[in-house]
């Protein structure tokens, strides 16, 4: 009994919202690491893409909302999220067009494009911040919990419990089909193939008679679709804040490189070792220690690593730990 | 002549590597370029399937000039080429690496794939393996089987054997020669420079870019003056 | 000749826009703008020894100028005696245990122990050296952080001028430079780019969270200036005196008189470090920098110690980073750590660099200058052009309110923009690189 408690201390405080984050950070990681196989630079725009498919859902999401539009138990917001992949899309192809095509044609460096895509940050930055403003958004308008802990402490008859909230459930959800649809595309359709190849060998794939462009703009669908998926997913979960998307820029790029920069598998398991290590370093053992340990050894202190204010910089100290010690990440990703 | 590169004249930048360089090939042969390092005997492959600009030539292949097109038209002309380095997929399995090489050519895939098959036996077997852990010789025969998914008219190949160790280099050149009696034209540059001419139906011999002798790959090879200067005696 | 032409024809449009600003807005407009450019071109100096000179991508400029700021509270506020008998042992006792713990560190890592052996070693002495200073530091923390958390909870400075602070500034952000470019310089320039953003963020958690230190997120206020304090100055004779023969508005000049004496102090400090680097840039050391930046390759062939160099310049390059920020924090009077965000900081300072010429000290100058001045301009340029574009709109037009309140935001934009414009059609700025 004391051990399903602890367990379900966990569960509430590390599993649940660590798979759910991590499911963020695998999302956003697969769009900078596809980017980088393929397109060959660090996006430091990423951060930003999210927050723009995300604004674009909300105010969308706004408008269903004054016609009367819901969707009953789950957000409204997932109603506009085609519309929302769409806008990111275009944008991807609007700054690709006047950004990033001129830089491929004269094969400038990888640096090059990564200045190019700090200007692209700083646009697209000003550019949320000036049509939905710098203030927070919450637009998350279904069902708050699946079971709540109240509700599940009834039903086990458990002194702890865990309640899922319905965010966490689509998140999890969502990125659970999101990864077997790209990852069945890369493995198995022609399309996915000419990618990967492209991605390996771009010559040679360019002799074998791969279109380069579709290629390129392919990659900027998919990035920008699972920008706007992560972005969503992130504000439905939390709360939309403009600003906080360069801050999730680091954790996505330490998942991205934790698991091997441009390998989609890497990026995925990336971001549930970056989010569950922040959350298992960061929480106060005590109360499950109490459970599990006899009495008379039950801590004094909190039994805390570090405090939970130093959970973005858990992810940070991963990556520099990653970069010294393996660069190429858990999956031998590419060094170019 | 199925293919003739006549009167080849270019370079990278302002310097000149090939000279009024002249080289062709017959359907069903084996023609072979070969000289000392910097004759210039890669980048007349390279100027042959438009990797290079020249400045002066011509380049007639099935009887078209196809001098102004981009190397991509080239293959789907009916040209093949297996760079010397990096030509395959090494993160793709070997059955992906042929399916990529037929990424244009759909209606023959599962046929040519197949026949790659039946020519590199040990494909067959490893078909689901990453080309990036197969030996260098297994590398060289996925990567001339890509280049064969096409259905190329003329297969070129830069130093196939390169980086490949001597016995199996016996085992490549029987399989160009087999490649060849299907009525494929084959060019292809050689380091081993003996051994490749033993197999060429017509041998080009290379000076600083310049044609220095043309004539039977057998006449070559009992050539004193190629002999003692190319052959090492 | 040309050079020297195109270098006063911009210097001197750029002064044309600050009295156009004095005139237009204010002097002490013009004048607090002008002290900012003169802190931004400092940073930029820094960012363009190690981005211009040997081509390193340092993202983390925010830390260091943050740690520059620490310093200037470090050395200028006065010790709170309260929390120092109550804590100041302890967290003493913490900073020996850590040196001990690095020097212990550093002697199992040099010694000739086995890997095996080490890889047992390491997380044993840091996880004794976390044991211990839970043990000891957080006690004292606590009882430190608890003091009339209010008002003080954190131990203070040493009360020193505050001026000083900023060549310990230097210091401190040279000594940390040191440690991060041990571990990351040999990372390839984008993962180098990740990293010291990342470090950079961790560096501004401490800041933000060690309330003992830094009062964390309440901030420092009220740190000594280096100048005369407005209203010494309006209560003083001889300034009324001036202000009154010369028929000057009396609070008005005094705060114009404060913004110049800073403005004294930051001009030698940029000119100082100009000529440091204009000399340096010359020097058979700087050729050597670029040579190597050029090619690494055969640099390194050449029996050049190209990693020794890039650390040299690295340390460097932020110790005049850490220098600026303690010189900012020193203008500002006070420490706020929510402050320090990476697209003010960081990539701010890119831009400026980028768009002056990467690898030219007049580019960095001009660069700090222009973009500061935009940055802060931008809000009032957006706002009118903002109103321009809706003016056919009606007044109540909620698209139009909306916009209006936003228009602040347009200076991102800008940035952005002129980033990618510069990049795209002048990529070697304004001033290029000389040879």
């Amino acid at each position: 009994m004391d051990f399903l408690n602890a367990l379900a201390l966990i569960t509430n405080y590390i599993l649940l919202p660590g798979f759910t984050y991590g499911s963020q950070l695998a999302l956003g990681a697969l769009g900078v690491t596809l980017i980088y196989a393929v397109l060959r630079f660090s996006n430091f725009a990423h951060g930003e893409l999210m927050s723009f498919g995300a604004m674009i859902c909300i105010l969308f999401t706004w408008l269903g909302q004054s016609y009367g539009v819901n969707f009953g138990v789950l957000p409204t917001a997932l109603i506009f999220l085609p519309i929302a992949i769409g806008f990111t899309t275009l944008y991807c192809f609007f700054i690709e067009k006047f950004v990033f095509a001129y830089y491929r044609r004269k094969k400038s460096d990888p640096i090059i494009f990564l200045i190019a895509s700090i200007g692209v940050m700083f646009f697209t930055a000003g550019l949320i911040r000036f049509i939905i403003g710098p203030s927070d958004q919450n637009f998350n308008d279904g069902v708050r919990f699946i079971f709540n802990v109240r509700e599940f402490k009834a039903f086990t008859g458990l002194d702890e419990g865990f309640g899922l909230k319905t965010s966490q459930a689509i998140t999890i959800l969502t990125t659970i089909i999101l990864c077997s649809i790209l990852f069945v595309f890369l493995n198995k359709t022609r399309t996915g193939k000419s990618m990967r190849a492209f991605s390996d060998n771009e010559d040679l794939a360019l002799l074998s008679g791969i279109d380069p462009n579709k290629v390129v703009l392919l990659t900027w669908v998919i990035a920008g679709g699972l920008a706007t998926f992560a972005g969503v997913l992130y504000g439905l979960d939390k709360i939309y804040k403009p600003f906080i998307f360069l801050q999730m820029l680091l954790p996505i790029f330490s998942a991205a490189i934790v698991g091997g920069v441009g390998n989609p598998i890497g990026a995925v398991v990336g971001g549930y070792v970056i989010a569950l290590s922040e959350l298992f370093v960061t929480f106060a053992y005590r109360k499950v220690l109490a459970y599990l340990l006899p009495e008379s050894m039950e801590p004094a202190g909190m039994m805390q690593f570090l405090s939970t204010d130093y959970k973005f910089a858990v992810s940070f100290i991963i990556l520099v730990i990653v970069l010294i010690v393996r660069p190429t990440g858990i999956f031998r990703g590419k060094t170019i | 002549m199925f293919l003739s590169a006549e009167n080849m004249l270019g370079g990278y930048g302002e310097t000149t590597i090939l000279n009024d360089c002249s080289i062709g090939v017959k359907k069903g042969e084996i023609a072979v370029i070969v000289g000392p390092n910097g004759a210039g005997k890669s980048t007349a492959m390279k100027a042959i399937f438009g990797m290079l600009d020249l400045r002066a030539g011509n380049i007639i292949f099935d009887g078209k000039d196809i001098t102004d097109l981009k190397p991509q038209e080239r293959v789907k002309s009916g040209m093949g080429f297996v760079p010397q380095t990096n030509n395959v997929f090494t993160s793709m399995t070997v059955m992906e690496n042929l399916e990529i090489g037929g990424f244009t050519n759909q209606a023959n895939l599962s046929k040519n794939i197949s026949e790659v098959f039946k020519l590199f036996p040990v494909l067959k077997e490893k078909q689901k393996q990453l080309v990036g852990e197969l030996s260098g010789g297994q590398r060289q025969q996925v990567a001339v089987g890509r280049a064969l998914m096409t259905n190329p008219k003329l297969l070129m190949l830069d130093e196939p054997t390169a980086g490949v160790s001597p016995l199996v280099v016996k085992e490549l050149f029987e399989k160009i020669i087999s490649i060849a009696k299907t009525g494929i034209a084959i060019l292809m540059v050689e380091q081993n420079a003996r051994q490749a001419l033993e197999i060429a139906d017509n041998g080009f011999v290379l000076v600083q870019g310049e044609n220095k002798y043309t004539d039977k790959g057998s006449k070559l090879l009992s050539n004193k003056e190629v002999r003692k200067a190319f052959l090492g005696g | 000749m040309n050079d020297v032409v195109r270098r006063s024809l911009v210097f001197s449009t750029f002064a044309v826009a600050i009295v156009f600003i004095g005139f237009l807005q204010s002097w002490n407009v013009a004048l607090g703008i002008f002290n900012l450019c003169l802190i931004s071109a400092t940073m930029a100096l820094g960012v363009n020894i190690q981005l211009g000179y040997a081509g390193i991508f340092n993202a983390g400029v925010m830390g260091f100028a943050a740690l520059g700021g620490l310093s200037a509270v470090i050395i200028s506020y006065k010790p709170v005696s309260e929390t120092i008998s109550l804590g100041g042992l302890g967290i003493l006792i913490c900073i020996l245990i850590l040196l001990l713990g690095s020097v212990l560190g550093v002697i199992v890592y040099k010694s000739n122990l086995s890997q095996a052996y080490k890889k047992i070693l390491f997380p044993l002495i840091i996880i004794f050296v976390l044991l211990l200073l839970n043990l000891i530091g957080a006690p004292a923390v606590e009882r430190i952080e608890a003091f009339e958390p209010a008002a003080s909870g954190f131990l203070g400075g040493f009360g020193l001028p505050i001026i000083l602070s900023w060549i310990v500034g230097g210091v401190i952000a040279g000594l940390v430079a040191y440690l991060i470019g041990k571990i990351t310089l040999g990372l390839r320039s984008d993962y180098l780019a990740i990293a010291t953003l990342g470090i950079a963020e961790v560096i501004i958690y401490i800041l933000k969270n060690e309330d003992w230190l830094t009062r964390g997120v309440k901030n420092v206020n009220g740190l000594p200036r280096p100048v005369p304090y407005e209203i010494d100055l309006q209560e003083s004779t001889w300034f009324i005196e001036l202000c009154q023969n010369f028929g000057f508005p009396l609070v008005e000049t005094s705060s114009i008189v404060v913004k110049l004496s800073y403005c004294f102090l930051f001009s030698i400090v940029v000119l100082t470090l100009f000529i440091l680097s204009e000399v340096a840039l010359k020097s058979p050391w700087g050729r050597m920098m670029r040579a190597i930046r050029d090619n690494e390759i055969s640099a390194r062939a050449m029996g050049k110690n190209v990693k020794a160099r890039h650390l040299e310049i690295f340390i460097l390059g932020s110790a005049i980073i850490g220098l600026a920020g303690a010189m900012l924090t020193t203008l500002e009077g006070q420490f706020t750590p929510t402050t320090y965000q990476p697209l003010r900081f960081t990539f701010t300072v890119w831009v400026m660099v980028i768009i002056g010429g990467t690898g030219n000290n007049y580019g960095s100058l001009i660069g700090g200058f222009l973009v500061w001045f935009l940055w802060v301009e931008a809000e009032p340029l957006g706002l009118y052009l903002v109103e321009l574009i809706t003016s056919p709109l009606s007044e109540t037009n909620l698209l139009r309110i909306q916009l209006i309140t936003n228009a602040a935001h347009m200076r991102y934009m800008m940035m952005g923009l002129l980033l990618l414009l510069v990049l795209r059609f002048a990529p070697k700025g304004i001033f290029p690189e000389g040879r």
